[in-house]
């Protein structure tokens, strides 16, 4: 009796689990991770160079130019999440478990922004102080984009489980997240760009914050019900 | 009352109250709007602020407030659809959606062409409403660009209503966002959120024309359902025989 009863993962486990094979699949094809990141450097390149290198313009637009980048670059990331395990059927795994899916759905999410936001925030003051960014409003910048990729990543993989197999490619999921995460966006953006103009910036961070807490403890139920659509 | 509804979800049954009930919309929808368009355009005294200019209000709140109803309606049909498993409910929403941006984009032109002699300009990225409209209907083209591309219709259903339940809760966190937003941007607005108190004359026409869009909106809506029962239900007996006996065929 006792060894049946151990032989069962407990839902920690299966959490751990997940995340673990995400790090391996990441660790033996970078490429998938590393796209976003490089994407993001780039469409950060390309400002200066459509609208000119003058410093009062780069301090003015750099936290719009790079929360727009940050926010495509997460975007062009979400295909990923359940494309390849939709594929060779360990996304059916996944939904035959015993383990309540939304549990699953939250490593899938987290592990997702381990290896694709978090990459984004960490390269993100390197970006800002070629925009000429002061060095004190950095610590801000990287704050609101840690919290802003977290709230996209919740929010997107509700897109990306709704779009999961229709093989419309990364169109479809965009007009579906976008306008949805443009709030996202307005506090991420306008909090950097108010603490740049030395004004009170604390409430878009507090906003920030509550959304990334609602969208932690809420949206993986979407997604896992989204994702159940498909395999009724 | 539970068992009108459980009756309602019966596709036939609901298909000839429908039936029935449409002209008691339709009828005081164009008395309505026409007694609106008439008072509002020729009765009403132009305002001391922005003359003639404010008479696009008529159309413009109405079809404002009824782009987002639309969306609650979506919303509302594609839960009930979900938890009790209404087929009917989903059709409401597969046909709430294109009526819904039709009256959001009526709203924005109209907010435009109001915004040209008042602002000087035909958009001003400024206001709060005119941008938190715009991304209104970017997610009505999102629920229709997903409902499109699914090919099952149970499973276009849910997943629509899914989008729609998420949408729902985004919009309030839109609003709020953008006018925090614009409230950075911009320290004046020209349009109040009170206004001044207005002209009983001015008043009246709008009731009309906000329940006569109301009650047109009901109404188009109603003949949009029956439209989509009667596809999705095409390989059904009960139309079968309404078709046949419609044509004299016994």
């Amino acid at each position: 009796m006792t060894v049946v009863k151990n032989d069962k993962p407990n839902i920690f486990d299966a959490f751990i689990g997940i995340i673990r094979r995400e790090f391996l699949l990441t660790w033996k094809k970078p490429g998938n991770s590393l796209n976003p990141l490089f994407f993001f450097m780039i469409v950060c390149t390309l400002f200066p160079l459509a609208v000119g290198p003058s410093p009062e313009q780069l301090i003015l637009n750099g936290p719009g130019i790079l929360w727009v980048a940050a926010l495509l670059a997460t975007l062009l990331s979400l295909n990923s999440m359940f494309a390849s395990d939709f594929e060779d059927g360990s996304l059916d795994q996944l939904l035959i478990s015993f383990q309540p899916l939304p549990v699953l759905v939250l490593g899938k999410i987290f592990s997702h922004w381990l290896v694709n936001g978090l990459p984004l925030v960490l390269i993100s003051p390197f970006l800002a102080m070629t925009y000429r960014m002061p060095i004190e409003i950095l610590g801000i910048l990287m704050l609101t984009l840690l919290l802003g990729t977290i709230c996209l990543s919740f929010l997107g993989s509700i897109g990306a489980a709704l779009t999961v197999g229709l093989n419309k490619g990364n169109t479809l999921l965009s007009l579906l997240i976008l306008p949805l995460a443009m709030p996202i966006l307005v506090l991420g953006a306008n909090t950097v760009s108010l603490a740049t103009k030395n004004e009170f910036y604390a409430t878009g961070i507090w906003a920030l914050a509550g959304y990334a807490v609602a969208a932690l403890s809420l949206f993986p139920y979407a997604t896992a019900a989204a994702l159940r659509i498909n395999n009724e | 009352m539970l068992n009108f509804f459980h009756q309602l979800a019966s596709p036939p049954y609901f298909y000839r109250i429908a039936t029935a009930f449409i002209p008691w919309m339709i009828v005081p929808a164009i008395l309505l709007i026409a007694y609106g368009s008439y008072a509002g355009l020729f009765v009403a005294p132009p305002d001391y602020q922005q003359g003639d200019a404010f008479r696009i209000i008529y159309v413009h709140v109405p079809s404002a407030y009824l782009s987002l109803m639309a969306y609650m309606f979506m919303a509302i049909s594609g839960a009930i659809g979900l938890i009790w498993r209404m087929k009917l409910a989903h059709a409401v929403g597969a046909t709430a959606a294109p009526l819904g941006a039709a009256f959001t984009f009526i709203a924005l032109a109209t907010g435009s062409i109001w915004g040209r002699p008042m602002w000087g300009t035909w958009w001003e990225w400024g206001d709060a409403r005119l941008t938190s409209e715009l991304i209104l209907l970017f997610l009505y083209f999102g629920y229709m660009a997903l409902r499109s591309s699914i090919n099952d219709t149970a499973k276009a259903d849910k997943a629509c209503a899914i989008l729609a339940i998420i949408g729902v809760v985004n919009v309030v966190v839109v609003h709020y966002s953008v006018e925090w937003w614009s409230s950075l941007h911009q320290g004046q607005t020209l349009m109040k959120d009170g206004g001044p108190a207005m002209d009983s004359e001015m008043l009246y026409p709008l009731f009309a024309m906000i329940l006569g869009f109301t009650l047109l909106f009901g109404a188009l809506l109603t003949r949009r359902i029956k439209t989509e029962v009667l596809y999705r239900e095409r390989r059904s007996r009960w139309v079968r025989e309404m078709i046949l006996s419609s044509e004299g065929v016994k």
